[in-house]
């Protein structure tokens, strides 16, 4: 691995070395290194499309990192993962894309993730997308997210998606089994003329289930963001959607909340602000001797930690 | 140290008259402890925002230890050494006590440091310091907040505008307390905004604004008792009392 890669693997995955416990590192559309454990294995799929991820019940405390970097210009990277957690495990799982082009071609990764949580399991998954490279080739990624929760599981989803990634398309699609419980949060920066979409669905099936899906985005420049959110209340349950947005420059901001109640029971809660960094802030921040330049700077990273 | 000569500052109504909200204001402040008062709408905050650069006045000029500051903006001022806390204090999402303490103070401080300053306003800094400044704050606790940043800073000039604002009785009490230590600890001048006549109490001058002018300005044992008097007051409102 040279450098240029240890740089994204560190970027996406917070990796400096080999990560302890169980993962799959996937470099330039091929595996680069692997480890299972004796509770979590890693299959390679029969077809080569991706890899199955099998959790055994009862695994409690262990990670699975499983890293994507791709270097090559002019590469698309398809993968199918799939993750079978199994009942009453609590486990992390670390994802991440980086790309680095160089080159004038496109690159991309569209990455579709399948979960599937036994009763009672919990899982963390974090997803880190990360581009960089001085070539004007684009670094377009489209990652598809499939959840499905058994009963009284609970997932929570952090993605974070910050610098270099040209075009995104984020499909997420969720079905909730009885007292199961979701959590995604977003976050989200566009720069120079990057396109970035999310649409999320929630099937809240099962009594007592809920979920919460939050999104913090700053669009800049002349960047576009759109964020679709469909929570679907089919039973007793409850649902809150959250969309804040920080508009800046000549960036466009869209938002779309669709709520449906199919039961008198389910409570669902919309919310979305999109809005330029206020005027009163900025001037918080200058009194306290911050230029213009810098108090921007300060209230993004704030909004986006 | 902070010297208005013949400031004014007026803006356009929505009806595209002029409407003059400070008018031919001359002051020299050097004292310690100065209180600004009089009626709401009187042009005191407007001053306040004019000394710090929120303002750009529309005439005059503005001298800070002898350097004409009038045309400079927000930023300069504050590095030159004027702080201003404002009457509603600010909401950042994502931002924490600890970052803006911080960014007051203008290099890393410790947690002890830190500390200091929240307890200086009754704030206990291990219940606050990672505490985002957004909305589950209270207005109080967001005061409190606004003047350690100003403690933090401990600049020459410290500007205070309605302190006493969204302030509960409780801990207002309190709040007379943090001016009085401040008087005490701090190096530098005090301009402080407010009704209060316990704030008015432990100003060493005291300055009365009201329709854009200087109505009466002189030591607290000059200026207090007629503040206190009410001469402000219309006649209609005084016959219905």
């Amino acid at each position: 691995m040279d450098q240029i890669e240890k740089n994204l693997l560190e970027a996406v995955a917070d990796l400096h070395t080999m990560p302890d416990g169980a993962y799959n590192i996937r470099e330039n559309g091929k595996l680069a290194a692997r480890n299972t454990t004796a509770n979590v294995d890693i299959v390679t799929k029969a077809d080569g499309s991706g890899i199955d991820i099998i959790i055994k019940p009862g695994t409690k405390n262990e990670s699975v990192h499983i890293p994507v970097i791709l270097s090559e210009t002019g590469l698309h990277d398809l993968v199918y993962n799939d993750f079978y957690v199994g009942d009453d495990c609590d486990v992390t799982i670390i994802a991440g894309c980086g790309i680095h082009n160089c080159g004038t071609q496109e690159t991309a990764h569209d990455g579709i993730h399948s979960f599937h949580l036994g009763k009672n399991a919990k899982l963390r998954y974090v997803e880190k997308h990360y581009g960089e490279g001085d070539g004007t080739g684009e670094n377009i990624m489209n990652p598809t997210t499939v959840v499905e929760l058994g009963e009284k599981a609970h997932m929570e989803m952090e993605t974070t998606q910050i610098k270099g990634i040209d075009s995104t398309k984020r499909v997420t699609r969720a079905a909730l089994a009885a007292g199961a419980s979701l959590v995604i949060r977003e976050k989200i920066m566009t720069h120079g003329n990057q396109y970035a979409e999310t649409d999320f669905t929630v099937d809240l099936n099962g009594e007592g289930s809920s979920a919460n899906v939050v999104s913090r985005s700053v669009a800049k420049d002349h960047s576009k963001q759109k964020f679709l959110s469909r929570v679907n209340g089919n039973t007793a349950c409850s649902g809150h959607t959250e969309c804040d947005a920080i508009i800046m420059d000549e960036a466009s901001v869209c938002a779309i909340p669709e709520l449906t109640a199919n039961n008198i029971d389910a409570a669902l809660i919309h919310e979305a602000a999109i809005g330029k960094i206020a005027g009163e802030q900025l001037v918080k921040l200058m009194t306290l001797g911050l230029s213009e330049k810098e108090a921007e700077e300060q209230i993004v990273n704030g909004f986006l930690k | 140290m902070l010297e208005l000569q013949n400031v004014s500052f007026s803006v356009t109504t929505e009806k595209g008259e002029k409407k003059d909200i400070v008018k031919n204001v001359s002051l020299k402040i050097d004292e310690r402890f100065v209180a600004i008062t009089g009626p709401n709408g009187g042009g005191k905050s407007s001053l306040a925002k004019l000394i710090s650069g929120v303002y750009q006045p529309t005439g005059g000029r503005i001298l800070f230890d002898g350097t004409d500051i009038t045309d400079m903006p927000i930023t300069e001022r504050a590095r030159l050494g004027i702080s201003f806390a404002f009457q509603q204090p600010v909401r950042f999402k994502g931002l924490t006590v600890r970052d803006l303490i911080t960014l007051a103070a203008g290099k890393k401080i410790d947690m002890t440091t830190a500390c200091g300053y929240l307890s200086e306003v009754g704030l206990c800094a291990r219940d606050y310091i990672d505490r985002e400044l957004n909305a589950s704050l209270s207005g109080g606790e967001l005061k409190r907040i606004e003047i350690a940043m100003i403690l933090a800073r401990g600049t020459k000039l410290s500007v205070f505008d309605e302190p006493e604002a969204g302030i509960d009785l409780w801990s207002f009490n309190n709040l007379i307390n943090v001016f009085r230590n401040m008087y005490e600890k701090v190096q530098g001048s005090i301009l402080i905004i407010s009704h209060q006549e316990r704030i008015l109490n432990i100003a060493d001058r005291i300055i009365v604004i009201a329709d854009g002018e200087v109505r009466e300005d002189g030591t607290r044992e000059k200026v207090l008792p007629n503040v206190m008097n009410g001469n402000e007051a219309c006649s209609v409102l005084t016959s219905k009392l």
